[in-house]
C-alpha cells in the first residue's frame, strides 16, 4: 500500500498477513519453536514487534520471539536467522518475516527543542523556569521526519537516491535507460497481476473501519519510458537521473514465510517450496551501497562454482533502477569482477527475462523490512510456477551492505 | 526444539489468591457462610463464604449469623474490621431473589426487610473501623452491605451497580438513603434507576470506593485504613444543593423523564416509585425535618409493595426462567466438560447473521474464523465487529485483543481447525448443500456442524451429509449482540455429545439456549408469525400502522409489530410466512398482495427506506395520532394468535422435553427472543393469570368473527 498514513502498525500488518499463512498449516500455531520478524522502523508502543505479533497472532505465551534489524535486508535476514537455527538443530520450526510500516514512521523534536525540554524540566524555581520558557524558538517545533532520517546514510552524508546517483555516475547509467527499466517493471507486475502470480503470496489486510485493502495500489500498467521522462529527479536537481518514476515505492507492508526442518516436513506431513542452500552478507562503502547484491551473490556463485547461466530466476530488489542497472554493469565488466570480485573476467549479463519477471519495488513498493522476505517468497513461487531449478534472491542494503539467498527447487 | 509441552507458568502460581487475612482454624468458625479471624494487628477479617453456593447472596439465614457476629464484636472489640468475600467469582451478588418468590403479602414482607436493615445498621454503627474490600461483582444488596461499612476499596474488576430496577424493584436494603448520602445523589439515583453496573474505576471516581489497588497490595491497604491513614472519597463539593427541596423536584422532574422513555409508568412503577421517594425525602436534614430515618421506613415499605405487586413477582419469574434456561446451557458445560472444549469457530457466510455471530464469539473470548468469497463482506462485518468493541466499552487493547481473534479467511482454511462450524449462508437448499460439502470434507472428526437456517428443516437439510449425527442448528436472532436467545434445534438422528457440547457452547458465549425440535419455523418464528400477519390483516382491513402498533406497545411488547415486520423486512415476513403456511396445514393467513407487490417493487422495509412505514435515519414516520384500543379488542386479536400458537408447539412438543418444564422453556425463550412483555412473565403465564377459560372464550368469539385461523387449539384443554 502507499499514500497516506495507513491504518495499520507494523505488528498490525504483521498480524493481517500472518493470520491467514497459520490458518493453512496443517498444525496448531504453537508448534513453532521461534519467531523472527525484520522490522526497521519500530514504533516505540511496539518494541520488539516480533514477541507483539507472536502474541496476536495466538502463537501461545511459551513462544520465544526476537526482532532483526539490517535496513533493507532485514526480512531476508531473519529468514537466514531462521535457517540457521534448524541447521543448527535447535528449531524445527520457524517463523519468520518483515514488517513495515512506513506510513506510520514518527517524527522527532529537532536537537534544540529536546535541550530546551530538559532545561526546562531541570528548571526548579519559578524565575528558572520563565528564563528557560523565554529562550523558545519557533524553529524548535520543526519536526525531524524519522522516515527520511532512516534513508540517509549518517556516515557518509547522503541520502540513498544519491547513492543511486553514484552509480548511475560510476555506471554510466542514462535516464532513458533507468526509466525504460522501470517502466518493464510495472508493465511487469501489470502482467503478473493479471495472470494471478501473486495471488499465492497476497493476502487483503482489513481495517476496523469497514476497509479492505486486497492489492497493491503501486502499480501504474499504463507507464511508459516516454510519461516517465516527464518527471523532475528528486534527489539531485537539476540534473539527476533518479525520479520518483525509476525508484522504489515508500509503502507498508508484510511478509512471512514458514520455514521448517526435514523431521517437521515429514511430522506435519508439509510440502516444501523451496529448499534454501545457502545465504551470503557482504559490505562496501555506503555511498556504492547499491552494489551490494553483486558481492553477495557473486560469493554464492563461487560457493557452488555457478556462473550467472546456471542461475534460472533472480530477484535483485528494485531499490533504484539506476542501481539495479548497475549491479547488471559491474557483473559486465572485466575490470569490475577482475578487481573487485577477485575473478579472471567479467561473469557476463543476466538475461531481462531471468531478472525481476513480475516486476519489483518499482511498481510493487518497498516496505523496507518487508521487501527481502518477500523477494525470496516470490523466487520460490516463481521457480515452481516456470518449473525451473534454481534462483537467486538479493537485495542491497542501506549502509553498504548486500545480502543474497541460494534457493532450489524440491 | 521443543522437548514437552508448555505449561501455563501463570496459573500455576495462581496468582489471583485472595488475602483473607490468618486462617482460620476449625473452631474459630461455628459459622456456616462467615468466619471471622483476628490478625497479628489486632485487625478482625470478616469473610463471606456462603455455604453450599459457588457466589455470595444475601439471605435471612445469612444476615441472622451476621448478626450474632457483629454482637461479638460489638463487646470484644478489634482495633477495625475488615469484610470481604471468600468466593472467587466476586463480593456479593445481591439478595437471594427466591426469598420473595410467590410473596403477596406487603405486610409481611416489611416485617423481614425491618429486621434485615436492624442488622445492616448494626454494622453501620459498629464503634470500630470498618472497611470493606471488594472483588468481582457488588450487587444490589451486596452493594448496600458494603455501603453500611466506614470504607471501602475495590481490587481492578470490581463491579458495582443496583440491578434491582431490572427486577422491578428499587433497591431494599438501605442503598436508596445511604448511595444519595455518599455520592453526588443524581449519581446514585442513575445507577439505581438504568441498573447498569460501573467497573472499578468509575465506582472509584463517583466516590463508591475509596481505593482501587490490586490484590497484592491488600494487606497494605488495610493496615493503612487500620491506622486512619486510607483517604476517604468525598461528595462533590455541590452535593448539599441536593438538600434543598425545589432542586430535588427540578432534578427528579427531568429524572421521570428519562425514566419515561425507557418504561411505561403503568407497567413498571419501580423507577418513578424510587423518584417519588428521593424527591420526598431525599434532603438530609431538611426543612422538613426527614432523615435517614424516614428514607429508611419510606424505602422498606415501598420495596415491600413493588416486590409483592404482580409486575415484580412476574419480573422475578422473568428473573428464574433466564436462571433455568442459563443452567440448561451450563450443565451442558459440566457434562460436555471431558469432550474437546470449543476454542475455535468457524462461520461461513459473512452476511448480517454469519458477520455478527462471529463477531459476537470473538467478543466471546472464542477463535473465530469467519469464512466468505466476498472481502467485501467480511470488510463490513469486520466494521461492525469494531463498532460492537466500542459500544461495549472496551478499551484499545482488548478491542484489538477482539478483532486479533476474528480472523477474515477467504480460503476456508479455519473449517479444518475448528470445533464448531456455523453456517449462515442464505436460505437456499442447494446453496448450503454445496457448502456442506465443502465443510465436511475438511472438519476435524469431533467438529460440530452446525446451520443457522431459519426456515429449512434439519431433516431435509441432513440428507446430503456423510455424517448427519453432527449436524444441529444453532439459530441465532437479530441483532445478535443484543438478543439473548438461540434456538438450539434438534433432530432424531442428533448425537446425544454434540447437543450438550453444543449448550456449553450458548454458555460460553454468554447466551441462552431454547432446545427445540426441527419443525417448521422452530419456537420463535413460529409464534411470532401468526403474530406479525395478523398486523397485516389489520392493515389491509385499514386500521392505522400507528393504532395497530400502539396496542401492541401498550401490552407491553417493546414494538409494534408493523415496525417489527419492518425492521425484519417484509421479504424476510413474507419468506418465511410462506415456508409455514407450506409446511403447516393450516390456520395460517395468507399475506395480503398488496404487501408481496410492495416487495416486489422493492420495499421490503427499513433497510429500503419505505415498507409499511417509510424510514429516515433508522427510525419509522409514525405519522397518524394512534388513538386509544378502549376495549382492548386490538390487543387480543394481535396477541391471542401468538398465545394459540403457543400452545400449538407445546402440545406438537417444538420444545425439546428433554430439556424439562416445557411451558417455561417456552415463556422464556418467547421472552428473550421476542420482547414480550416481560412484567407479564411470559405468553402461556399471561394465559394462566387472565384465566384459561377466558382466553379460550376470547378465541371462539374472535374465530366465529374472523375465522378459523382463531379456532382454539385443542391443547389448551390440558392447560385448563
Amino acid at each position: 500500500m502507499a499514500g497516506a498514513p495507513g491504518p495499520f502498525t507494523p505488528v498490525d500488518l504483521a498480524v493481517q498477513c500472518g493470520r491467514p499463512l497459520l490458518l493453512r498449516q496443517p498444525f496448531s500455531a504453537d508448534c513453532f519453536d521461534q519467531v523472527i520478524l525484520g522490522c526497521v522502523n519500530v514504533l516505540a508502543e511496539e518494541m520488539n514487534p516480533a514477541r507483539i505479533a507472536a502474541l496476536r497472532l495466538g502463537m501461545g505465551a511459551a513462544m520465544p520471539a526476537h526482532t532483526v534489524q539490517i535496513n533493507c535486508g532485514s526480512g531476508m535476514l531473519a529468514i537466514d536467522g531462521g535457517c540457521q537455527a534448524i541447521r543448527g538443530g535447535e528449531a524445527d520450526l520457524v517463523l519468520a518475516g518483515g514488517s513495515e510500516s512506513l506510513s506510520h514512521a514518527p517524527l522527532y523534536f529537532n536537537k534544540q527543542a529536546t535541550a530546551w525540554f530538559a532545561a526546562l524540566n531541570g528548571a526548579k524555581t519559578l524565575p528558572q523556569r520563565i528564563k528557560v520558557l523565554s529562550r523558545v524558538r519557533p524553529g524548535f517545533f520543526a519536526p525531524v521526519i524519522g522516515l527520511l532520517k532512516g534513508l540517509t546514510d549518517p556516515v557518509v552524508d547522503l541520502n540513498m537516491g544519491q547513492t543511486a546517483e553514484v552509480l548511475a555516475h560510476l555506471f554510466d547509467i542514462s535516464r532513458p535507460a533507468a526509466d525504460e527499466y522501470a517502466a518493464q517493471s510495472h508493465r511487469r507486475l501489470a502482467q503478473a497481476q493479471e495472470n494471478g502470480w501473486l495471488k499465492e503470496e497476497l493476502t487483503p489486510a482489513f481495517a476496523t473501519s469497514g476497509e479492505c485493502y486486497d492489492a497493491d495500489n503501486g502499480v501504474r500498467p499504463d507507464t511508459t519510458a516516454a510519461r516517465l521522462e516527464g518527471l523532475k529527479p528528486v534527489f539531485e536537481k537539476p540534473w539527476g537521473v533518479v525520479t520518483a518514476g525509476n525508484s522504489s515505492q515508500v509503502t507498508d507492508g508484510a511478509s512471512w514465510v514458514v520455514l521448517a526442518s526435514e523431521t517437521a516436513v515429514e511430522r506435519h506431513g508439509l510440502e516444501p517450496m523451496a529448499r534454501i542452500v545457502d545465504s551470503q552478507w557482504s559490505a562496501l562503502d555506503p555511498s556504492i551501497m547499491g552494489l551490494g547484491p553483486v558481492l553477495s551473490a557473486t560469493e554464492l556463485l563461487k560457493r557452488g562454482d555457478y556462473g550467472l547461466g546456471d542461475i534460472d530466476l533472480w530477484e535483485i530488489n528494485e531499490a533504484f533502477a539506476a542501481q539495479v542497472l548497475a549491479c547488471l554493469r559491474a557483473w559486465q565488466s572485466d575490470e569490475f569482477c577482475r578487481t573487485v570480485l577477485g575473478l579472471d573476467s567479467a561473469m557476463g549479463a543476466i538475461a531481462a527475462e531471468r531478472l525481476n519477471i513480475d516486476g519489483g519495488a518499482i511498481s510493487l513498493g518497498h516496505p523496507v523490512a518487508a521487501s527481502g522476505n518477500r523477494i525470496v517468497l516470490h523466487l520460490a513461487n516463481s521457480l515452481k510456477r516456470l518449473g525451473l531449478k534454481r534462483g537467486i534472491a538479493s537485495q542491497c542494503v542501506g549502509g553498504g551492505q548486500g545480502g543474497a539467498m541460494l534457493l532450489e527447487a524440491v | 526444539m521443543k522437548t514437552s509441552k508448555t505449561v501455563d507458568i501463570l496459573a500455576v502460581l495462581d496468582s489471583k489468591r485472595l488475602e483473607l487475612g490468618p486462617v482460620a482454624s476449625s473452631d474459630d468458625h461455628p459459622n456456616k457462610h462467615w468466619t471471622l479471624t483476628r490478625d497479628d494487628a489486632a485487625i478482625a477479617w470478616l469473610v463471606f463464604d456462603k455455604q453450599g453456593s459457588s457466589a455470595n447472596s444475601l439471605d435471612e439465614a445469612v444476615l441472622e449469623e451476621l448478626d450474632t457476629i457483629l454482637a461479638g464484636l460489638e463487646t470484644d472489640r478489634p482495633r477495625a474490621l475488615v469484610v470481604r468475600s471468600a468466593k472467587a467469582s466476586g463480593f456479593c451478588v445481591g439478595a437471594d431473589v427466591g426469598m420473595f418468590r410467590g410473596e403477596t403479602d406487603s405486610a409481611a414482607v416489611a416485617q423481614r426487610l425491618q429486621r434485615a436493615h436492624a442488622i445492616v445498621d448494626r454494622l453501620s454503627q459498629l464503634p470500630v473501623a470498618t472497611l470493606a474490600v471488594i472483588h468481582g461483582p457488588c450487587l444490589g444488596g451486596g452493594l448496600e452491605l458494603a455501603l453500611a461499612c466506614d470504607q471501602r476499596i475495590a481490587i481492578a474488576g470490581a463491579t458495582f451497580g443496583f440491578p434491582e430496577v431490572l427486577l422491578g424493584l428499587h433497591p431494599g436494603l438501605g442503598g436508596t438513603f445511604r448511595a444519595t448520602a455518599l455520592i453526588n445523589p443524581v449519581e446514585a439515583m442513575t445507577l439505581m434507576l438504568t441498573g447498569k453496573t460501573v467497573p472499578a474505576a468509575k465506582a472509584n471516581r463517583l466516590g463508591l470506593v475509596d481505593a482501587v489497588t490490586e490484590e497484592r497490595h491488600v494487606l497494605n491497604a488495610v493496615a493503612d485504613m487500620a491506622a486512619g491513614k486510607l483517604p476517604a472519597a468525598r461528595p462533590p463539593w455541590f452535593s448539599p444543593i441536593f438538600n434543598l427541596s425545589p432542586v430535588r423536584a427540578m432534578a427528579a422532574r427531568r429524572m421521570e423523564q428519562e425514566a419515561a422513555k425507557k418504561a411505561d409508568r403503568r407497567h413498571y412503577p419501580a423507577p418513578f416509585a424510587l423518584i417519588e421517594l428521593w424527591r420526598e425525602l431525599g434532603g438530609k436534614g431538611n426543612k422538613q425535618g426527614s432523615d435517614h430515618k424516614a428514607m429508611q421506613t419510606a424505602e422498606i415499605q415501598s420495596f415491600a409493595r413493588l416486590v409483592t405487586s404482580p409486575t415484580g413477582q412476574n419480573l422475578i419469574r422473568v428473573f428464574f426462567l433466564r436462571e433455568q434456561l442459563k443452567k440448561l446451557a451450563s450443565d451442558g458445560h459440566a457434562v460436555a466438560a471431558t469432550d474437546p472444549d470449543i476454542r475455535h469457530v468457524h462461520v461461513v457466510g459473512a452476511g448480517t447473521m454469519g458477520g455478527d455471530i462471529a463477531a459476537w464469539c470473538a467478543f466471546s473470548g472464542l477463535k473465530v474464523t469467519l469464512a466468505d468469497r466476498e472481502p467485501k463482506m467480511i470488510a463490513a462485518a469486520i466494521a461492525r465487529a469494531a463498532t460492537l468493541c466500542k459500544r461495549k466499552h472496551l478499551s484499545g487493547t482488548e478491542q484489538r485483543a477482539v478483532l486479533d481473534r476474528l480472523i477474515p479467511d477467504l480460503a476456508g482454511d479455519g473449517a479444518r481447525h475448528a470445533d464448531i462450524l456455523i453456517e449462515a449462508v442464505p436460505e437456499k437448499a442447494d446453496i448450503k448443500a454445496a457448502v456442506y460439502r465443502e465443510l465436511e470434507a475438511k472438519m476435524k472428526p469431533s467438529a460440530i456442524l452446525a446451520t443457522n437456517t431459519s426456515s429449512i428443516p434439519l431433516e431435509d437439510l441432513r440428507t446430503e451429509l456423510t455424517n448427519p449425527s453432527r449436524f444441529l442448528g444453532l439459530h441465532f436472532f437479530n441483532p445478535v449482540a443484543q438478543m439473548q436467545l438461540v434456538e438450539l434445534v434438534s433432530h432424531d438422528g442428533l448425537d446425544d455429545s454434540c447437543r450438550t457440547r453444543a449448550l456449553s457452547f450458548i454458555d460460553t458465549i454468554s447466551r441462552l439456549p431454547a432446545p427445540v425440535n426441527s419443525s417448521p419455523g422452530f419456537l420463535v418464528n413460529r409464534v411470532l408469525t401468526p403474530y406479525l400477519l395478523e398486523a397485516m390483516l389489520l392493515l389491509d382491513e385499514g386500521v392505522n400502522a400507528e393504532t395497530i402498533d400502539q396496542a401492541a406497545i401498550d401490552f407491553g411488547m417493546p414494538m409494534g409489530p408493523v415496525e417489527l415486520a419492518d425492521q425484519v423486512g417484509l421479504d424476510i415476513c413474507i419468506a418465511v410466512a410462506d415456508m409455514l403456511a407450506d409446511q403447516l396445514d393450516g390456520k395460517m393467513p395468507a399475506v395480503p398482495q398488496w404487501i408481496r407487490k410492495k416487495v416486489e417493487a422493492g420495499e421490503t422495509g427499513r433497510k429500503s427506506g419505505q415498507g409499511l412505514y417509510s424510514w429516515s435515519n433508522g427510525s419509522a414516520d409514525k405519522k397518524n395520532d394512534p388513538g386509544v384500543d378502549e376495549d382492548n379488542s386490538l390487543t387480543d386479536r394481535l396477541i391471542l394468535p401468538l398465545l394459540n400458537t403457543c400452545v400449538s408447539c407445546l402440545r406438537e412438543q417444538v420444545v425439546d422435553a428433554s430439556a424439562g418444564q416445557q411451558q417455561d422453556v417456552l415463556d422464556g425463550a418467547v421472552i428473550f427472543a421476542t420482547g414480550f412483555a416481560p412484567f407479564r412473565g411470559g405468553p402461556l403465564h399471561y394465559a394462566r393469570q387472565r384465566g384459561i377459560d377466558d382466553v379460550v372464550n376470547a378465541l371462539q368469539t374472535l374465530a366465529a368473527e374472523q375465522g378459523d385461523r382463531f379456532s382454539p387449539d385443542p391443547g389448551w384443554r390440558t392447560l385448563q
